[in-house]
């Protein structure tokens, strides 16, 4: 009986034991799995003990005094991350979805010429300073909301709405991107901006159809200049060829003229030279040799004495000429 | 029994270092109160801190900037249009100490930033022209294409500008809130925009402007057009006439140089023009008789004066 007694405390001493052991192990598993913790290669983590910085870490597995003695923030300080402005990204992918809801109290603002531009835009930028980022700043990803909304309609406010429509997209941002940077450091939000893009910049939507009249009316315009400049173009040309044709006849006809006259001259010249010698002769000889060309071309021949002048050569007309062919020689 | 009797006293002693310990976070600051009443200065350094438990009360303050979101509003400006302003601030807590007595907490500041804020930008606005609290400088828009012929009328003057008036607004609030433990750090305006019934009204505006500038754009291209079509026209006269000149130019010159070889040739003595005379009369003769001409000749000409003598 005794001796069971003995066995039964023996039992319970060593299930006691056994339990302990299990107690302590599993403690000893808790207090590891609470000590430990990994941080991602995009990341540093930043330790708190007592609420107090402590040390920031790399990537990698660390410890850490658990019991809540030591907490662990983790920034993504590789990430680049992003904010919209006047639309929102359901979905990126290869069709990126956009959300549907109305953001234009965000996107519309003021030009400075007081008209209205719809203006869309993102903040890329990147937490430099872990500790700034988690520490100096409350709600730090809504600040930065508030800064790039008033950076933005400031820039903005001191431009004309074509320019913000067009010409001053670039500009626009770059400088939006400078303002920003110097907000950042003013507020020690450990942020670093890297760009500030543009996207949709739309004049508001009720004025959109007169906007884009205008673009039809310039389209007109250039219309009826080119189709001016292609009439120009069928007639000037061409007009230019016929001048120099004019020119170049006018010219040819004078080289003739010149040409001509002083062969003539010359012919003339070198006759009348030795006509000069002997002029009686000459002068006989060149009328007897034209007369003799010129009756060998003649048709027809009339012969009439001196004294029988009068009406008679008459008569001998009829309408074809002289009567009779060949008769009267 | 012992050892369970020896339990209360430590339970009781870790209970009190308990109610001692407190922590102070990176983000926070604490003043510490007996009795309700702060003593020593405030704690700004994170880690954990001990007070006397029971009788001292730990309040914890935050260190941050914190921000003050302005209730959007309707504000008049002087020049009598009705914008709505959105403006926000940044803020933080300097002298906690005072901060408690005159605040007591957070909520109690945001409702004293609201009045003297709201209140500030809303005098401010209203002391200015709608074009002053959007501009900020005088720079000058590049005139675009659109713009030539009488815009004007909408780019006005400013003296002081946007970010000059949020800076009089900071710096009345700065003055207002110095008693109060708190500094603002910043105020900005962050949206600025015409109330509906003006906004449609500014769109009927800007409509109208686009469709002056169409009007412009058309009126333009049919103009040039009409330019373009009157120096082709002109143009082609002009080329034309020129050419017509300069032909009759030459041929002029042509004729008179064909008239001075002749002469020269023709007109050296009495003798030669006589020449002349009668060497043409001859050529004439050959081209213009042909076999249609039918000759009536009197024996008394040269040519047959011997027929007759030879009778």
């Amino acid at each position: 009986m005794s001796e069971d007694t003995i066995n039964l405390q023996h039992r319970i001493r060593q299930l006691r034991t056994r339990g302990g052991l299990i107690a302590v192990l599993v403690l000893a598993l808790v207090l590891l799995s609470t000590s430990w913790f990994t941080i991602d290669p995009e990341e540093e983590g930043v330790v708190l003990r007592f609420g107090a910085f402590a040390r920031s870490v790399k990537p990698g597995l660390h410890l850490k005094i658990p019991f809540g003695v030591e907490k662990v923030y983790k920034v993504p300080v590789e990430r680049q991350l992003k904010e919209e402005f006047g639309f929102r990204t359901v979905s990126a992918g290869v069709s990126t979805r956009y959300a549907q809801g109305n953001f234009t109290s965000e996107s519309l603002m003021m030009t400075g010429d007081l008209n209205l531009a719809d203006v869309e835009w993102i903040v890329q930028y990147r937490i430099r300073d872990p500790y700034h980022y988690l520490f100096r700043v409350r709600n730090p990803q809504q600040t930065l909301r508030d800064m790039t909304e008033a950076a933005m309609r400031e820039i903005v406010g001191d431009r004309s709405v074509n320019e913000v429509l067009t010409v001053g997209r670039q500009e626009i941002a770059t400088q939006v991107e400078v303002d920003l940077q110097v907000l950042c450091e003013q507020y020690e939000n450990g942020i670093k901006i890297d760009q500030v893009v543009l996207q949709d910049v739309n004049p508001p939507d009720r004025v959109k159809p007169a906007f884009n009249e205008v673009n039809e009316a310039q389209q007109e315009r250039e219309k009826l200049i080119n189709e001016a400049r292609s009439a120009y173009n069928q007639v000037i040309p061409r007009a230019r060829g016929e001048a120099q044709q004019t020119i170049q006849q006018a010219e040819g006809y004078a080289l003739d003229r010149v040409n001509r006259a002083q062969g003539e001259a010359a012919k003339f010249s070198s006759v009348f030279e030795e006509y000069r010698k002997a002029p009686v002769v000459t002068r006989q000889r060149i009328y007897l040799e034209t007369m003799d060309q010129v009756l060998k071309l003649a048709g027809r021949k009339v012969i009439l004495d001196e004294e029988a002048s009068g009406l008679l050569p008459l008569m001998l007309f009829d309408e074809q000429g002289l009567v009779g062919k060949g008769g009267l020689k | 029994m012992k050892a369970r009797l020896m339990l209360i006293p430590l339970i009781i002693l870790v209970l009190l270092f308990w109610s001692a310990a407190y922590t102070v976070q990176e983000t926070e600051q604490v003043i510490i109160t007996q009795f309700g009443k702060p003593v020593g200065t405030a704690i700004t350094k994170p880690g954990i801190h001990f007070k006397l438990p029971l009788i001292q009360d730990a309040h914890f303050f935050d260190r941050r900037y914190l921000e003050w979101d302005g209730d959007p509003n309707q504000v008049p400006t002087r020049d009598k249009k009705f914008i709505w302003i959105d403006t926000y601030a940044r803020w933080r807590i300097t002298d906690p100490l005072l901060f408690f007595t005159r605040l007591r907490d957070e909520r109690g500041a945001q409702s004293r930033l609201d009045d003297i804020l709201d209140g500030e930008s809303r005098t401010a606005v209203a002391k200015h022209d709608l074009v002053e609290v959007v501009r900020t400088t005088n720079r000058e828009f590049p005139v675009s294409e659109d713009q030539e012929g009488g815009e004007g009328e909408f780019v006005q003057e400013i003296k002081r500008g946007r970010v000059n008036i949020s800076l009089e607004i900071l710096k009345s609030a700065q003055e207002r809130t110095s008693d109060l433990g708190i500094e603002v750090l910043d105020f900005r305006f962050k949206r600025i925009n015409y109330v509906e019934e003006v906004r449609r009204k500014v769109y009927e505006r800007m409509i109208s402007e686009r469709n002056r500038i169409a009007d412009k754009y058309r009126s333009e291209g049919q103009g040039e057009a009409s330019r373009i079509n009157g120096e082709k026209d002109r143009e082609l006269k002009r080329i034309q006439s020129e050419a017509y000149r300069e032909a009759q130019e030459i041929i002029g010159r042509a004729d008179a140089e064909a008239t001075a070889i002749y002469a020269g040739a023709y007109d050296k003595s009495s003798q030669s023009r006589e020449f002349y005379g009668f060497i043409k009369t001859m050529e004439t003769y050959l081209e213009t008789f042909d076999r249609e001409t039918a000759l009536v000749l009197s024996t008394g000409t040269d040519f047959y004066k011997y027929l007759s003598s030879g009778k």
